[in-house]
């Protein structure tokens, strides 16, 4: 079975607001925000590490879920970012620009250096 | 409630800057005469410096950022600047003229996937743009730029400023964007300089020419809404936060100033000596304006308007004092409604000449 790998679309705007990822498309500038487990694919978006690790890293080992139920919801999910141009699918490691932003949090705890 | 006003009161309550603009420059290579910019450059901030508060602005979580001047594109690391912003996933606009943007300029600013570029023009006929920008040929260029962008499938929105040298032309600036197939603002609010000196004022609309703009159906939409007696303030309005400046908004001039908005030019601090968010959440000027309440206010808060006045708390303190009216705003509700403000009232009762704006009597001949 291929592995698919996720990258965050470089024609959106995204920051994190109190801990609530904001997203806004390039597409057509609608505005979104991350359900829990979107944000988590949203993080580990870095366009080379594919989505079964991702599950089994972020999402299996901090939710009480069955790992093939699991995978089954995040590739939905994650092929439903992608219809909205938030994330970008690729049965393929996908090449990053150097430096690309990680969308840190900003909240009563966020700002700090 | 919209997804982006949801996420507005979230960053107010967290105390998070979602949005700030950025004047990368003062200099311009237009010079209109309603102009409330020095166009000297009295040491603008480097490319690092800016790079450098782009990080602390992104950490702070300024979401929307707005890259302004004077002209942009004067400066020669504006897009190295413009490819950081984004690098960093700020939902970026774009002011500008747009005399200097060509098509492969529109090129660049499409592959960087900015939001909206917004350009000036205040008449579709050269002789009154121009006369206003004060650089012959400067219409026919903004509108190729407008087309260049538009070329690029770029959301452009004009920005008309509504001012006695082209209050006839309104109409005609909408026909334009139209045309070209952009969205078109008019806003009727001439600003004093930022050192104080109040001559731009000279140039906006009066109260009679504000009146008919705002009976204009075709611009307002719904004219008896518009123009209603406005309801009785309730709890609500006066417990509320006067605009979003110093709260969800900042501005940051050239030479790393920070202010509650540009209009707004009240120092808080600056980026060269404090981290931004240092000045954001903890300047004593910032937390002032911060703590303003409508129930505050100074004359405003027993006027019949207050909960329906466009009061700018800017245009208030450059009239000397932050919590006091705004006399400009006080005109526009007095055209919309015909019921005077207190300010006006309290004037009429000191016997102080009300009308503030009014065009000098050189200006025609000066421009014609």
């Amino acid at each position: 079975m291929s592995r698919l790998y996720l990258a965050r679309n470089p024609k959106v705007a995204a920051r994190s607001i109190g801990g609530e990822m904001m997203i806004m498309s390039g597409h057509d500038s609608t505005l979104f925000t991350l359900n829990q487990t979107a944000a988590i694919l949203w993080q580990s978006a870095d366009g080379s590490t594919p989505l079964d690790e991702i599950v089994d890293r972020r999402i299996c080992a901090e939710f009480d879920v069955d790992r093939s139920e699991a995978l089954q919801d995040a590739e939905s999910l994650a092929r439903e970012l992608a219809g909205h141009q938030i994330l970008q699918l690729s049965e393929a490691p996908i090449p990053q620009p150097a430096g690309h932003y990680a969308a840190k949090p900003a909240g009563p705890t966020g700002g700090s250096r | 409630m919209n997804l982006l006003a949801e996420m507005t009161a979230k960053a107010q309550a967290l105390n998070i800057p979602l949005s700030a603009q950025i004047d990368l420059t003062y200099r311009c290579n237009e010079r209109c005469v309603h102009c409330y910019l020095d166009h000297d450059d009295h040491g603008e901030m480097t490319t690092d410096e800016i790079k450098h508060l782009l990080d602390e602005m992104a950490d702070a979580g300024v979401f929307i950022l707005t890259l302004s001047g004077g002209e942009i594109f004067l400066r020669k690391d504006f897009f190295e600047i413009l490819e950081y912003a984004r690098r960093l996933m700020f939902c970026v606009k774009l002011k500008t003229n747009g005399i200097l943007i060509r098509e492969r300029d529109a090129q660049r600013i499409k592959d960087l996937h900015v939001e909206s570029i917004q350009i000036s023009i205040y008449s579709h006929r050269p002789e009154v743009h121009d006369a206003i920008t004060l650089v012959p040929g400067s219409l026919k260029r903004s509108i190729d730029a407008i087309r260049f962008l538009k070329s690029q499938g770029l959301k452009v929105i004009i920005a008309n400023v509504l001012m006695t040298q082209n209050m006839a032309d309104y109409a005609g600036v909408r026909a334009l964007a139209a045309e070209l197939g952009v969205d078109c603002t008019l806003d009727p609010t001439v600003t004093p300089m930022l050192d104080g000196n109040r001559s731009p004022l000279s140039l906006g609309v009066d109260v009679d020419a504000l009146r008919h703009v705002f009976r204009d159906g075709a611009l307002i939409g719904d004219v008896d809404e518009f123009c209603a007696v406005p309801p009785p303030a309730g709890e609500n309005d006066l417990e509320a936060t006067p605009c979003s400046a110093g709260h969800t908004a900042c501005y940051v001039s050239p030479y790393g100033e920070v202010f509650p908005c540009v209009a707004f030019p009240f120092p808080t601090g600056n980026v060269r000596r404090q981290r931004f968010i240092d000045i954001w959440r903890h300047s004593d000027q910032m937390n002032e304006v911060r703590a303003i309440r409508v129930k505050d206010l100074t004359t405003c808060t027993a006027c019949s308007h207050v909960s329906s006045c466009t009061r700018c708390p800017g245009l208030a303190y450059l009239e000397g004092n932050m919590r006091g009216p705004s006399t400009q705003d006080c005109e526009k509700s007095f055209a919309r409604t015909g019921i005077p403000s207190a300010n006006m009232l309290a004037k009429k009762r000191a016997g102080v000449n009300l009308v503030q704006i009014r065009a000098l009597p050189t200006f025609a001949s000066a421009t014609a």
